[in-house]
């Protein structure tokens, strides 16, 4: 008996049962469709922590306040700005590990462009922050060395800015928009980067604190709200980090054994690390989907010696009309792996609709890949084979004398 | 297939069964030969070692002691695997109980012996049609098992038995869960196919049966009491008691 033939049997006999079939591989269903729909989902928000990695750019530290003491009162981080463009300056000038470095203020605003408007991030800042995010433009130029220093009345859009406000044959560059009533030509486009970070207009750091920020009280001429800084090399990260630690802590003159004013943090590692944690919690949850499986697996082997001990006759017929025993054991075999089989492209269909609808619904990111779903129906195929060998086994290994004399 | 070769041959034969520690001899000492194209009718009342007897003619079980020959060749030597090849080319089963599979319709239990064969599908269910035909059960080959009257499951059990054209038919009480008249239908069938050849042994406990075989073989206790031979077929007896 060939396998092909194995599988039309088993395929009958399945068939005149469907629904025990059916409940018979429930359990591999479910276990198949979790291990799908957890991969989806796993992977998706991997996919979405790489783009927000890809996003920042290689290599990058960024420096933010930390906290600050006033008359012995400790403030929560950020609550003073304690950096200046006198620290991005000496951070350029005095490390050179670092390649670029410039310092941003930040806040929200509505822009306006004739009768469309749109509420974004206005970034003030300087050229070197785009050179320290690897960020190209898609179209125009960037700030002018004029424009940084006298505060010129100039923008650069993130795609998304550029989208909302312009329609799409029109040409942002040269156009004006308004940000609080503040009228700025368009200069650049930028490239695309990311969904979360294309929602943003940049302006010169000089032009922010002059026309927009410049009220605020907590910020004085000089001040910055981050600084970024781009690292030469993949090597380098920890002894630039170490240096500008120093040079931050001279320049801001804080004691030995007194606490930063300011943090250094490597966003991409931090990144990384939950990332790590993401990939920890989705192979948790396998694990879990697993033990379904392997309940399915049990379920089916009971079915099978059931089966097995209900068509003791039918198994004595075959052997006398010249089944060998093998060929009973493939019989089985082949049954037990129908069920698995078909559990698992069941299961597979579900996983992908579940992971579908969670995605829809929660708005999450999910990636159904290839590799989830091999790997779920090898799960399955090894299911079958494992707990439907010793039903098979256990058939095969009947007298064909006593068999053929049971009732 | 020579005279001087017989198609199967007992020597000096014992089947010992060990249960719970107790020996039993169902069949003791029994030798016979059986030619190409006989028709033997095996004898004897319950328990006298009959159905032994047929299941090792029907390489279902070996002796203890002794040996089978199947066309010279000792079975006991053979391989598990080679004597079940054997059963699907070489023995054709009939069974008092008929043994259909009644998941299977007629056409697809008539085919089953050929899935071991090795024979493909279009292949196995055209020769089922030709052998339904043969049993005059064509017009039935799509009812399952649970459709068909006693005398028409044991028709197509027949066919089943032939199909592969085996070198014996072994046929268990074939007629021993069938009226009188089916019966006698039943065995007709067999003396048609003997006529053509066919090489058939029936076991029976039933007399009326025996008289229509040329030769009869009969037990007692596990023992061969008598082997005797009849120049011509008896007239066939329509009823038997």
């Amino acid at each position: 008996m060939t396998m092909l033939q194995g599988f039309q049997i088993a395929l009958h006999a399945l068939r005149l049962n469907p629904l025990r079939s059916f409940l018979t591989m429930l359990g591999i269903v479910i276990g198949v469709a979790s291990i799908v729909t957890v991969f989806a989902i796993g992977s998706g928000a991997q996919l979405r922590l790489q783009e927000q990695i890809r996003s920042i750019g290689a290599n990058v530290l960024m420096i933010t306040p930390g906290a600050v003491y006033q008359g012995g009162v400790r403030l929560k981080d950020g609550s003073k700005l304690t950096m200046t463009e006198g620290d991005v300056q000496a951070i350029l000038e005095q490390i050179p590990e670092i390649q670029a470095a410039a310092g941003s203020l930040a806040g929200t605003a509505q822009v306006i462009h004739e009768g469309k408007n749109w509420n974004t991030t206005i970034n003030g800042t300087t050229t070197g922050h785009f050179m320290v995010r690897d960020w190209q433009l898609a179209s125009g130029r960037y700030f002018s060395g004029a424009e940084e220093s006298g505060a010129g009345k100039v923008v650069i859009l993130g795609s998304t800015v550029a989208r909302e406000l312009f329609a799409a044959g029109d040409d942002p560059i040269g156009a004006q928009i308004r940000i609080m009533k503040v009228p700025l030509e368009v200069v650049g486009v930028l490239d695309r980067k990311g969904p979360a970070q294309d929602d943003v207009a940049f302006v010169p750091l000089s032009t922010a604190k002059l026309r927009f920020l410049g009220s605020a009280s907590n910020i004085n001429r000089d001040s910055v709200a981050y600084i970024i800084a781009k690292v030469a090399a993949d090597g380098q990260m920890a002894g630039a980090r170490a240096e500008i630690e120093g040079l931050l802590r001279q320049r801001h003159r804080i004691p030995a054994g007194q606490e930063d004013d300011f943090k250094v943090q490597d966003p991409a590692a931090a990144m990384e690390a939950q990332q790590g944690a993401i990939r920890t919690v989705a192979l948790l949850l396998v694990a879990i989907a697993s033990v379904s499986l392997l309940v399915g697996g049990i379920s089916i082997m009971n079915v099978m010696i059931v089966s097995v001990t209900e068509r003791t006759r039918e198994i004595g017929i075959r052997r006398a009309l010249g089944g060998r025993m093998r060929d009973i054991r493939l019989q089985f075999l082949c049954e037990a792996l129908v069920l698995c089989l078909l559990g698992g492209a069941i299961g597979v269909a579900g996983g992908i609709t579940l992971s579908m609808t969670v995605a829809r619904m929660a708005g999450w990111v999910t990636s159904i890949d290839s590799e989830a779903i091999g790997l779920a129906l090898a799960f399955s195929i090894v299911t079958g084979l494992i707990f439907g060998f010793y039903p098979a086994h256990k058939a095969s290994r009947l007298s064909p004398i006593e068999a053929l004399k049971t009732e | 297939m020579t005279d001087s070769s017989p198609l199967i041959s007992l020597r000096s034969v014992s089947r010992t069964y060990r249960t719970d520690g107790i020996a039993v001899t169902a069949v003791r000492n029994v030798s016979f030969d059986i030619a190409q194209g006989e028709i033997v009718a095996v004898m004897g009342p319950s328990g006298s070692g009959k159905s032994t007897l047929m299941n090792m003619i029907g390489l279902l079980d070996l002796p203890s002691e002794g040996a089978v020959h199947l066309e010279g060749a000792n079975v006991a030597e053979l391989t598990e695997d080679r004597r079940s090849s054997l059963r699907a080319r070489s023995i054709g089963f009939v069974f008092q109980s008929y043994n259909l599979l009644a998941r299977h319709n007629a056409i697809e239990n008539v085919a089953l012996p050929l899935v071991y064969c090795g024979v493909a599908r279009k292949a196995r269910l055209a020769r089922a049609e030709a052998c339904l035909q043969s049993v005059g059960m064509l017009h039935r080959a799509h009812h399952f098992p649970r459709q068909l009257s006693g005398g028409e499951q044991q028709r197509v059990a027949i066919a089943r038995a032939l199909i592969a054209s085996p070198l014996i038919v072994l046929a268990d009480e074939p007629t021993g869960a069938l009226d009188s008249r089916t019966g006698a239908e039943i065995l007709a069938l067999f003396a048609a196919l003997n006529r053509t050849g066919q090489t058939i042994v029936m076991i029976t406990h039933d007399p009326g049966i025996a008289t229509q075989c040329r030769r009869t073989i009969r037990l007692h206790d596990g023992e061969l009491v008598s082997d005797e031979r009849v120049a011509e077929l008896l007239p066939r007896r329509s009823a038997v008691s």
